[in-house]
């Protein structure tokens, strides 16, 4: 959490008042909790009743999914597609695939090219036929980088009277995001990816966009979302925004210099590594590598011993490594895809992290090299 | 040393990377991914099991302090310790999987593993002791008899024994659950695994009828040659087995009666009384040494399952081939199990069973 959040949050932990209440306490926290709407809503440009709190990124992508799912089945029968890419995270993909299995749901999963770019004439083909209810294609991935073309995807759904949701968890803080671009009815957003609180984030909606609660209560929240308000958390993100807000050009500038000191040295000292996703319209934080014939773990052990702190994507719930269904849907094959690597630069990154990651990897990823891929049985090995 | 320590998920494994890291190695916890349902559906599905066992490891590891990783070594388990079970089942053997996963994956496919990463040695939860010879490293029975297991871990060759640690070699099963305790390892109460850990129902039978479908057999009298009964998992049966036969008569003596011989290819099970089980000779192959080679002749005790009584025997071991004289009998023993020769607590050399006589 950065410094200055962390002041705001503590500062409204010490008050104890529930914000649904009437008393005084209640009228003081929901006052905090408005005051934090409003600024949010400043920050971003929208109205502040299209400020959603919610429990974070993947409450508000399963709201955004689900919700506006069901409102438009209900309106017809025959809204039963959903558009959406073949890239997404978890938080998108994981409802998208549970409307399918429970509700019936159709789903149209959106390619992407080489570089994990969603051709804004596939979103158009595809919505094309009828009964779409919603389409979501995320602002940027979060593993390989790669930013989409949202105001062409928007403006195509906004065309063809579909509501579109895009995650940009990942996004925000990084480049500048409009979230009143024609068509755009619904934005994710999260607290601890811009050094905000973790547990918190929130749903932008239009005013307009209709959803149906995932879960059902109080309805605190513009009767879609119930459940007592975190009042510190709600305050600590607010704040969060405004910085990100403020900070995001000088921010993203001094990334974007040091990611592609980074990439650039990482391809030319490191044979075999190659660069995931766009080359240049990628996030400022974002590099992201296959190591033919590296197993992403024992590089994240190498480096891990070696004090370099680096991410291989997702595993499953018993932590098995899985390989990348980003990669695989840019069509990477599943055993390049085992050796991926994330560097994601942050707030505190310098030069001399760079510096020392360089001393490191060249030799750990030849000895990667050399353990190979055992794990695979002897039958599949060459 | 820099040291792997498997991580099981249960309390041996846990006291055992704490012992490693108190003794000043530079540990890393690994768990193994032995099994797992294949990745199906759009994108991002994910198959996974075992999740319990993962939990308990990673926090294991994170209250010791020490990095965890995760190594998926579900196919080569497949293809080297279940398609292998199967595979000795259908040919009318009686595997132990548990041997076999020492000898694949755990001092083979692990090992080779952390040792191309840098690392010296695989640290695991077993009870058993390494001790340094005059030759090099020797395999010995745990302090504690009860839970003693070098008899699984005699397949595994000097070199493999180099890259091992046993840091529980030395204690009882109960001082081991008192330490995860002190330490704050919540795993201590955890029960003891007893089950093949991919059939974990414990019904092995059924877990063959499925892989292999049904072996019809009649179940005859080995004296008389009259049919007392039928079997449709033929194969799941092993000599000496006296459960689940189902007989329609008792045996005239009123005396228990076992099975004696399973013939796959005449579909027939033959059950006899207790004295035809007897054995005092064993011929195996796959000879191999768990320490210093030693020349033609091993004297000392036998052991032909994981808690089997060791009785006395002398070995004469010609190349990959061992003959073993018993001069007393042992009662039931099947092709496909592991037989290991011990000299006091030494294990000296393990063996798959081939052929059994009685003098």
């Amino acid at each position: 959490m950065r410094p200055e959040v962390r002041d705001v949050w503590v500062e409204a932990s010490a008050s104890v008042g529930n914000a649904s209440s009437l008393h005084t306490a209640g009228r003081g926290a929901r006052r905090v909790v408005e005051e934090s709407r409003e600024s949010i809503a400043a920050s971003l440009d929208v109205r502040p009743s299209e400020v959603i709190f919610t429990s974070g990124g993947t409450e508000a992508d399963n709201l955004a999914i689900k919700g506006v799912f069901w409102a438009r089945k209900s309106l017809d029968p025959n809204l039963n597609r959903v558009l959406v890419s073949a890239i997404e995270h978890h938080a998108v993909l994981d409802p998208v695939e549970w409307l399918e299995k429970h509700e019936g749901a159709e789903v149209k999963w959106l390619d992407v090219d080489a570089w994990g770019r969603v051709d804004p004439d596939t979103v158009r083909q595809a919505l094309a036929t009828s009964g779409v209810a919603l389409c979501s294609v995320m602002w940027a991935n979060n593993e390989v980088g790669t930013i989409q073309d949202i105001a062409t995807i928007a403006g195509l759904c906004a065309d063809a009277g579909v509501p579109f949701h895009t995650d940009a968890v990942q996004t925000f803080g990084q480049i500048p995001l409009d979230l009143n671009l024609r068509g755009l009815a619904a934005t994710t957003l999260s607290g601890h990816k811009i050094g905000g609180p973790m547990g918190v984030g929130a749903l932008i909606a239009r005013r307009d966009l209709d959803m149906t609660p995932i879960a059902h209560g109080g309805g605190q929240e513009r009767e879609v979302r119930s459940g007592t308000l975190d009042v510190p958390a709600i305050a600590g993100l607010a704040e969060a925004v405004r910085l990100a807000v403020t900070d995001r050009e000088e921010h993203a500038a001094a990334l974007t210099s040091l990611r592609d000191v980074l990439i650039a040295r990482v391809s030319e000292l490191v044979p075999g590594a190659t660069l995931s996703g766009d080359p240049l319209n990628r996030l400022p934080n974002n590099a992201h590598f296959t190591f033919a014939g590296c197993e992403g773990d024992a590089l994240l052990m190498l480096l891990d011993a070696a004090g370099v702190h680096v991410s291989t994507g997702s595993a499953c719930t018993s932590g098995v490594p899985e390989p990348s269904h980003v990669l695989l849907a840019m069509g990477v094959s599943e055993s390049t895809a085992r050796g991926s690597l994330r560097f994601s630069l942050g707030r505190t990154s310098t030069q001399s992290d760079i510096d020392r990651l360089m001393e490191v990897l060249p030799a750990v990823v030849e000895r990667a090299g050399r353990a190979g891929v055992l794990s695979l049985p002897r039958s599949r090995e060459l | 040393m820099r040291v792997v320590a498997a991580l099981s998920g249960g309390v041996d494994s846990a006291v055992a990377a704490a012992r490693l890291i108190d003794a000043g190695h530079d540990v890393v916890g690994v768990h193994l991914a032995l099994a797992r349902e294949a990745a199906v559906g759009g994108p991002g599905s994910r198959g996974c099991c075992s999740i319990e066992d993962s939990r308990d490891a990673r926090r294991v590891a994170d209250v010791l302090g020490i990095p965890y990783f995760v190594w998926d070594m579900s196919e080569r388990f497949m293809e080297d310790v279940i398609e292998d079970f199967v595979a000795e089942y259908a040919a009318g053997r009686t595997p132990n999987p548990c041997v076999r996963c020492n000898e694949r994956i755990k001092f083979a496919a692990v090992l080779e593993r952390a040792q191309a990463l840098g690392f010296d040695a695989v640290g695991t939860g077993h009870y058993a002791r390494i001790e340094s010879g005059e030759r090099g490293a020797e395999l010995h029975r745990s302090a504690d008899p009860e839970k003693d297991q070098s008899y699984v871990l005699a397949v595994i060759n000097a070199d493999q024994l180099a890259g091992a640690l046993f840091p529980l070699g030395d204690s009882h099963k109960d001082e081991v659950r008192a330490e995860a305790k002190e330490r704050g390892l919540l795993v201590a109460d955890k029960p003891d695994s007893h089950d093949i850990c991919f059939i974990p129902t414990g019904d092995t039978a059924a877990f063959l009828r499925k892989r292999l479908g049904p072996a019809e057999a009649d179940i005859v009298d080995a004296e008389s040659g009259e049919v007392l009964g039928h079997t449709d998992v033929a194969y799941a049966l092993t000599i000496g087995q006296r459960r689940g036969l189902d007989l329609r008569r008792p045996a005239s003596d009123g005396q228990p009666r076992y099975v004696v011989d399973v013939d796959l290819s005449t579909s027939r099970v033959q059950v006899g009384p207790r004295s035809a089980l007897a054995v005092t000779e064993l011929v195996g192959d796959h000879v191999r040494w768990c320490g210093p080679v030693e020349d033609g002749e091993v004297n000392g005790h036998v052991q032909v399952r994981a808690h089997g009584e060791p009785v006395p025997a002398k070995a004469i071991v010609d190349g990959d081939a061992v003959t073993v004289y018993m001069s007393e009998p042992i009662f039931g023993v099947a092709a496909g199990q592991t037989l290991v020769m011990y000299s006091g607590t030494r294990a000296v050399l393990s063996a798959t069973i081939k052929l059994t006589a009685h003098d």
